[in-house]
């Protein structure tokens, strides 16, 4: 790319970066400090805001890139992805938003930990919200190293690497001064954002089929070389019975994951109530569901005018599909219209990575110093305020994310965030399910839920062909791949819930009954709500 | 419809029959001691902002349950007996009544869309108009069906559940501070 591309993208990237920074000086300006601010910005969003923060959280670099490309590339399988984003949403709406903002104080482990021994609980359920978000983040650092790596042309690894490690260090900044109140500013701003460069780009892409849909699609299908198949089912999950299956674990990890993300279940307690919490994701589902569907257009777009060879040259996983897409769109390369149009969509992209990872930051910050740090610090040692330890911990998670994000870089955002989900479902909505619902749920079951879910998630992950045993695997070289699924969803699913049941069933520990009735009653009402 | 199970006395008028309180009606006057018509105005009016702390109307009871000792146990009792109480019990079946058939039909409806996605691509790529084929319009349909449920549900919520549902917060609120002793 030419350097007025690089200039013009990273004087509005710049931009955004010190809008941001400025919004974080200005809320932390009069910070108390309590863990209610920090963990939760006081509660005192409105809807309206918490929706489009929710919405800013959700649209990852791993929709607005990742899918976009895996449309643009194999058509209508990509597509899939993006009907499992949006109906996530009924479950979050139906069995947990609601609930979960009544029942719990700042973290998924809250909610179970009313019921049962704390410690314990706590400890398994911080343990599996701390690996789902690093798991997320590696995500979106992968998605930030593609995206500068298109911007400053060629893959220059020094590059990739600076810019994963600035993403990194300026979500720590974010989070570690400005807590939750500055993390869902910077979501509403980036939501606002990415919603604007969307739409426009979608309009242009209508205008340029002059409104004709189906042109839009006749010409990608005859640009893809797969033509009519291009529309339909089977393009990357066809063929043999293991990718199907794979599709079918990946369709369940996507619709019972969100439910299971800590940072999603932790912008609940931003709003003072359980409707509040409703009718931000009403807002939410409505912008999200908008958003999905112009990036249909968009990667049907991409393929269509870009051609997916070009898009496949870029980068072979299509993470770059939408600038691509853009620079076409505003006047073909080295024009004024494809600089401007290009460098908007860059510093969006990267506006949203940056958001989503500060929010991501926050919630995992919160369950190593909520729970775990609060479970596992030695008794009577002197205790440190909760808050000091999270932003410590922010740090932490950061630099774990960052060195994660580095060894990633060549596989697909989109298909990275599936595994994230699948280890969500697996590992935390079993619990969280069982607890608001299960009368006779036990600690016992609680901690095998847990661990049940996500031990083999995880182990099945790491025996999969996504880290060995395939020319596209993490490490080519070594083959310890028995699994032969990439996720893990359709076995870990199960298996977590069966675990929890397990565990009920033959512990020796008799159900609190009036435990059992508050999580009930508070969680139906809002009574005692914090 | 009898509420009084063993409860408290001061929360009598708290349970009465579900039904008159969705339709606005003020509870049993036997009682009488307490009106639901305007919920916020009446927790206060009701003794809520009494104790010490009045100025927050947030729960300052907030009833960690963990490590409370002995008034625990008594907020504990508390929780079970408006769990029993025919006002909660609406509550729950209006809240079950519209999330478990709603879940298990969208739910059927996603799992049918991706296996027939992965088991029966002939199906899905017959054309229908142009070049809009059946796996199209299942996919738009999914976005479609998704908006309505959650129209549905936030609808039946505000009807159904809301209202009596913040009744039952302050009620409970009211008794598990009665138990704390008025400390909070």
């Amino acid at each position: 790319m030419t350097g007025e591309h690089q200039t013009l993208a990273l004087l509005l990237f710049s931009g955004f970066v010190a809008v941001t920074l400025a919004i974080t000086t200005w809320v932390s300006r009069k910070r108390r400090g309590s863990a209610e601010e920090f963990y939760a910005g006081g509660r005192l969003f409105s809807p309206m805001e918490n929706g489009f923060a929710i919405a800013g959280d959700y649209m990852s670099a791993a929709s607005f890139l990742g899918v976009t490309g895996l449309i643009a590339l194999f058509g209508y399988d990509g597509l899939l992805y993006v009907v499992g984003f949006l109906v996530a949403w009924l479950v979050v709406l139906f069995l947990v938003a609601e609930l979960v903002r009544n029942c719990g104080r700042f973290t998924l482990a809250d909610v179970v930990a009313a019921r049962m021994r704390e410690r314990p609980v706590r400890i398994a359920a911080g343990t599996s919200s701390v690996t789902v978000s690093v798991l997320y983040l590696v995500a979106q650092m992968v998605g930030a190293g593609s995206l500068v790596a298109l911007l400053l042309g060629g893959t220059s690894g020094a590059a990739r690497a600076w810019t994963v490690i600035g993403v990194g260090a300026l979500m720590v900044i974010y989070v570690s001064l400005g807590g939750m109140r500055a993390t869902t500013w910077i979501q509403i701003v980036k939501a606002v954002l990415l919603l604007g460069g969307t739409i426009a780009l979608t309009v242009l892409v209508l205008v340029r089929f002059h409104g004709d849909l189906d042109q839009l699609l006749l010409t990608a299908a005859g640009r893809s070389g797969h033509g009519e198949a291009f529309l339909a089912p089977g393009l990357k999950y066809g063929g043999d019975w293991t990718a199907r299956f794979d599709f079918i674990s990946l369709g369940l990890a996507l619709v019972l994951g969100t439910a299971g993300l800590p940072h999603i279940l932790s912008r609940f307690y931003t709003v003072p109530t359980a409707r509040a919490a409703r009718r931000s994701v009403v807002w939410a589902v409505g912008l999200i569901g908008g958003f999905y569907l112009m990036t249909i257009v968009l990667g049907f777009g991409a393929a269509a005018i870009v051609g997916p060879d070009a898009v496949r040259g870029s980068n072979a996983a299509g993470n770059t599909a939408v600038p691509l897409l853009a620079l076409d769109l505003g006047g073909g390369a080295g024009s004024t219209g494809g600089t401007v149009l290009f460098a908007v969509v860059a510093a969006v992209a990267f506006a949203t990575i940056l958001a989503v990872v500060a929010g991501i930051t926050l919630a995992s910050s919160a369950s190593v110093a909520h729970d775990l740090y609060a479970s596992l610090r030695r008794r009577g040692g002197k205790p440190r305020s909760e808050v000091a330890v999270a932003r410590v911990a922010a740090v932490g998670v950061g630099v774990v994310a960052i060195a994660l994000g580095l060894l990633a870089r060549d596989l697909n955002v989109a298909f990275l965030v599936g595994l994230a989900f699948a280890v969500a479902a697996s590992a935390n909505l079993p619990v969280l399910l069982y607890s608001l619902f299960w009368r006779g749920f036990t600690t016992r079951g609680a901690v095998w839920a847990v661990y049940g879910g996500l031990v083999p998630a995880v182990v099945l992950v790491v025996l999969s062909p996504v880290v060995s045993g395939s020319p596209d695997s993490l490490f080519p070289n070594v083959d310890l791949q028995y699994f032969p699924l990439q996720n893990p969803g359709l076995v870990s699913i199960p298996l977590g819930f069966l675990a929890g049941w397990l565990g009920t069933v033959t512990a020796a520990e008799v159900p609190d009954e009036a435990k059992h009735a508050e999580t009930e009653v508070r969680s139906l009402t809002g009574a005692g709500a914090a | 419809m009898q509420p009084s199970k063993g409860r408290p006395p001061r929360d009598g008028a708290g349970q009465e029959s579900p039904v008159e309180r969705l339709d606005g009606v003020g509870p049993a006057e036997e009682t009488g001691h307490l009106r639901y018509d305007d919920p916020w105005y009446d927790a206060l009016a009701s003794g809520w902002g009494e104790s010490a702390g009045a100025a927050v109307p947030a729960p300052e009871v907030v009833p960690s349950a963990r490590g409370e000792g002995e008034t625990g146990v008594a907020a504990a009792d508390v929780y079970l007996e408006v769990q029993r109480s025919a006002a909660f019990q609406e509550v729950r079946r209006q809240y079950r009544r519209f999330v478990v058939p709603a879940f298990v039909a969208f739910f059927a409806w996603y799992v049918a869309y991706v296996v027939a996605a992965t088991t029966a691509p002939e199906l899905m790529a017959r054309p229908v108009l142009g070049a809009v084929n059946v796996a199209l319009l299942a996919g738009l349909g999914q976005f479609l069906t998704t908006f309505l449920f959650t129209w549905g549900y936030s609808r039946h919520a505000r009807l159904r559940r809301d209202r009596a549902a913040l009744d039952l917060r302050w009620d409970t609120q009211e008794l598990t501070r009665g138990v704390n002793g008025g400390v909070s």
